[in-house]
């Protein structure tokens, strides 16, 4: 066993509330309809393959698109297509999904086929067509993470089982129930991507994790297992890289600048699956949690089921739910509705009472520097939170403001509560906008100048 | 099922249970020792001056947002910390209404005009102290003594060049000369340490400011090199006081670790110039104000480089270790 190289700056020990750490999973009765939007990844939208009225089976690809940066989408009951529509969707935004009244019997699709191939290039493309992506909530297509961009070679495959947010243990039920097929997925990776040398990091508060698969690691030299501090963020991949390697990702850089290609355990795990059984990403494991729920549990779900669905499944609610999350309480995305689907990338739903979450109104900030002594990243959330509400971007930016990750501990230590992170997000996204606009402006200029047009004419076609 | 609310909020969802009242009230735990020796050896005045200060510093908080409209602060327990590290920086012996001009002061022109609690650019104690040192200096530098009824200082007689009145211990343990704050160093002592185990305060700036003065004022003493009292000169006077309550304030010291040792050497070097060189014999209030000023220009010099821009060569890092 490995120990960590370094230790970040900052971070922060919140109650960890692993309350569901030994809940077996268990697998929920498939629903009589699921709802699957097209886009549930970063990159491009799918394009629906089927149509109202058809039969799917499960495994059958129903949304695909040509675009480098997407991954198929696949049916995740068997049954007929309802709809084929824009529904609104976990991020809040409509978006065209597949509904799927389900005929119950959860017939597998004639296609599924494990994959033999062993050529990477192969192995690479099967990985694309399993629709992975990489499930610890960013939902990044994996395929596209295992070719480095060039000028980039990976050294390192980093596995992260950190699962620093409190309450979620999808990942560390994955390592105590399925420690072989982990230890499957990461060789596979590293058969297709070429490296030599794989750690897999977990915090030190899963002890039970870190016997498991230091165990089914046993005859396996090339992957080591790393004990972790425990500290959120841990599992933020620059903090993990940093304190697995020692190495520092840059601003805007990507973890292949410093040779290590970073995936979740839960990642490795669905690539394993795929290549031995032939299904792709239909199902995965979230964790129930929070004290607004009666049972809490962990649970085999399929793509698109509704939320409410699996509240009733955990026996719903035991106290008046207030806030739903889906993800953990310092990063996750708080739903408007339960009839929201659970996506790929889905590791919890946390179903919260009023008192257990953060509701006291921000008050002036008294610069006690709690901010800065917890921010991971090294940077000065109160002044940045400063200048943001001032309209000073470009101050901002300044400070490193586009360095943010957007952790949340600067807000969950802030005595004043300030609404830190949310202003950072605010201020990206405005900077993001000031930059379009004024690349759109230049642009303008530009065509205008290859025609020949004046000022004058400018305005008018402003106008 | 689906009769529910369900309130959306951007992420963190959680927030440990520290709060703008529930610090203030550590510090006012931390000050409790020193309020109850200042109330054993002075008795009633401290009492009287206690309340005045404290009582007009939350009436004046709480007026000024009522007639302005403002949400109230009071809550916040920030005035009342106001109130008592000014009466612990008065001489018993000062009169109760200057202790109330004091407190109005503090809250009024220095906090409140300012735009409230946070954004004060000096500390609003002391600065009244200073407004009631400009104003009544004699009411304001006339402390209780031994035997009669006033007395010098240890301090001022060690300017001098008179007796000392007081041993080192009795300045540690207990004494009745100075400030109503600065009858004991143990007692100050124990809210320090009170305040570092919440971690309140961080170490640099006590530590740094009083190991500065004692040992810039025990080297360049006036017996000569490394000849002064480093015991005397860190016991008397306002220094355990000025570095533990008011020279950490977060409004007015440095945001970062570096800008905290860089503003506490500052103090400790101000307070050692005050004290042998200036007329004054007392420096400590006189420094923190001084280096509060300097505060923005520090936070300025100190901003901490991001993770990852440290060195500027990721790739360069990769090659070496690979």
């Amino acid at each position: 066993m490995l120990k960590a190289v370094k230790r970040f700056h900052g971070g922060i020990h919140p109650p960890t509330n692993k309350s569901t750490e030994n809940h077996e999973s268990v697998e929920i009765p498939a629903p009589d309809r699921v709802v699957i939007p097209m886009r549930q990844h970063i990159g491009a939208e799918c394009i629906p393959t089927v149509a109202k009225g058809d039969h799917v089976d499960v495994g059958q690809v129903i949304g695909e698109s040509d675009a480098a940066l997407s991954v198929p989408i696949h049916a995740s009951v068997s049954g007929m297509v309802e709809a084929v529509r824009p529904a609104p969707s976990a991020s809040g935004e409509h978006i065209m999904s597949v509904v799927i009244k389900s005929d119950g019997k959860q017939t597998l699709s004639p296609n599924l086929a494990p994959v033999t191939t062993s050529d990477p290039a192969e192995m690479i493309k099967a990985v694309r067509a399993s629709g992975i992506v990489g499930l610890g909530g960013a939902g990044f297509p994996t395929h596209f993470k295992l070719t480095p961009p060039p000028g980039d070679h990976f050294d390192v495959l980093l596995i992260n089982g950190a699962e620093c947010e409190p309450y979620i243990t999808s990942d560390f039920r994955e390592m105590i129930e399925n420690p072989r097929n982990v230890i499957k997925g990461i060789e596979l990776v590293l058969t297709m991507t070429g490296i030599k040398h794989a750690i897999i990091g977990i915090e030190d508060n899963k002890q039970a994790a870190i016997d498991r698969l230091i165990k089914a690691a046993e005859d396996r030299p090339a992957i080591d297992v790393m004990r972790l501090h425990t500290r959120y963020p841990q599992g933020g991949e620059k903090q993990l890289i940093y304190a697995a390697t020692g190495r520092k990702v840059g601003m805007g850089k990507l973890p292949s600048a410093v040779g290590v290609l970073v995936l979740s355990v839960n990642t490795v795990s669905a690539i394993a699956t795929y290549f031995l059984t032939g299904m792709p990403l239909v199902r995965r494991r979230v964790t129930i949690a929070g004290d607004a729920i009666r049972q809490e549990k962990n649970v085999w779900v399929p793509v698109g089921i509704s939320l409410q669905k699996v509240f009733e499944f955990c026996g719903g609610f035991q106290a008046p739910p207030f806030a739903v999350i889906m993800g953990g309480p310092m990063m996750g995305v708080a739903q408007f509705s339960p009839e929201n689907t659970i996506l790929k990338q889905t590791n919890a739903v946390l179903v919260f009472s009023q008192k257990s979450v953060n509701t006291i109104p921000e008050s002036a900030c008294i610069r006690c520097g709690r901010c800065v002594e917890a921010c991971p990243m090294n940077l000065l959330p109160f002044e940045m939170n400063q200048l943001i509400r001032h309209g000073r971007y470009d101050e901002a930016v300044e400070l490193n403001l586009l360095n943010c990750i957007e952790c949340g501990c600067c807000s969950y230590v802030c005595p004043a509560s300030r609404y830190l992170v949310q202003s950072f997000r605010f201020g990206k996204a405005k900077v993001r906008q000031l930059k379009s606009a004024s690349k759109l402006k230049a642009d303008a200029e530009m065509a205008l100048k290859a025609k020949g047009l004046d000022d004058n004419s400018k305005e008018g076609i402003k106008a | 099922m689906n009769d529910f609310f369900l309130s959306v909020g951007s992420s963190p969802h959680i927030k440990n249970r520290q709060t703008t009242q529930n610090i203030m009230a550590d510090v006012l735990i931390a000050l409790s020792p020193a309020v109850l020796m200042a109330l054993i050896y002075f008795k009633l005045p401290a009492l009287w001056l206690l309340a005045a200060c404290i009582g007009v510093a939350v009436l004046s908080e709480y007026l000024w947002n009522y007639f302005m409209k403002l949400p109230q602060t009071v809550g916040d327990l920030s005035a009342v910390v106001t109130g008592a590290l000014l009466a612990l920086n008065l001489s018993p012996l000062t009169p109760f209404w200057a202790g109330a001009i004091g407190s109005f002061f503090a809250i009024i022109i220095v906090k409140m005009l300012f735009g409230g609690i946070g954004h004060n650019f000096v500390n609003p104690a002391l600065a009244a102290r200073a407004f009631l040192m400009a104003s009544w200096p004699v009411q304001m530098t006339t402390f209780p003594g031994l035997d009669a009824k006033t007395g010098a200082t240890q301090l001022a007689s060690l300017k001098l060049g008179n007796p000392l009145p007081y041993t080192s211990m009795q300045l540690f343990l207990g004494h009745n000369g100075g400030c109503l704050g600065e009858v004991s160093a143990l007692a100050l002592l124990i809210g320090a340490a009170y305040l570092l185990i919440r971690r309140v305060i961080r170490w640099e700036v006590p530590v740094i400011f009083i190991l500065s003065t004692g040992i810039l004022t025990t080297a360049f003493s006036k017996q000569g090199f490394m000849q002064g009292d480093f015991l005397l000169q860190i016991l008397s006077g306002g220094l355990i006081l000025g570095a533990c309550f008011m020279a950490n304030d977060y409004t007015t010291s440095p945001m970062t670790r570096k800008g905290k040792i860089i503003y506490a050497l500052g103090c400790g070097f101000m307070t050692f110039v005050i004290r042998s060189i200036g007329g004054y014999p007392e420096g400590v209030s006189y420094s923190i104000l001084l280096m509060n000023l300097l505060v923005p220009l520090l936070d300025r010099w100190t901003i901490p480089k991001t993770f990852g821009e440290e060195k500027q060569h990721g790739k360069k890092d990769v090659k070496q270790s690979a």
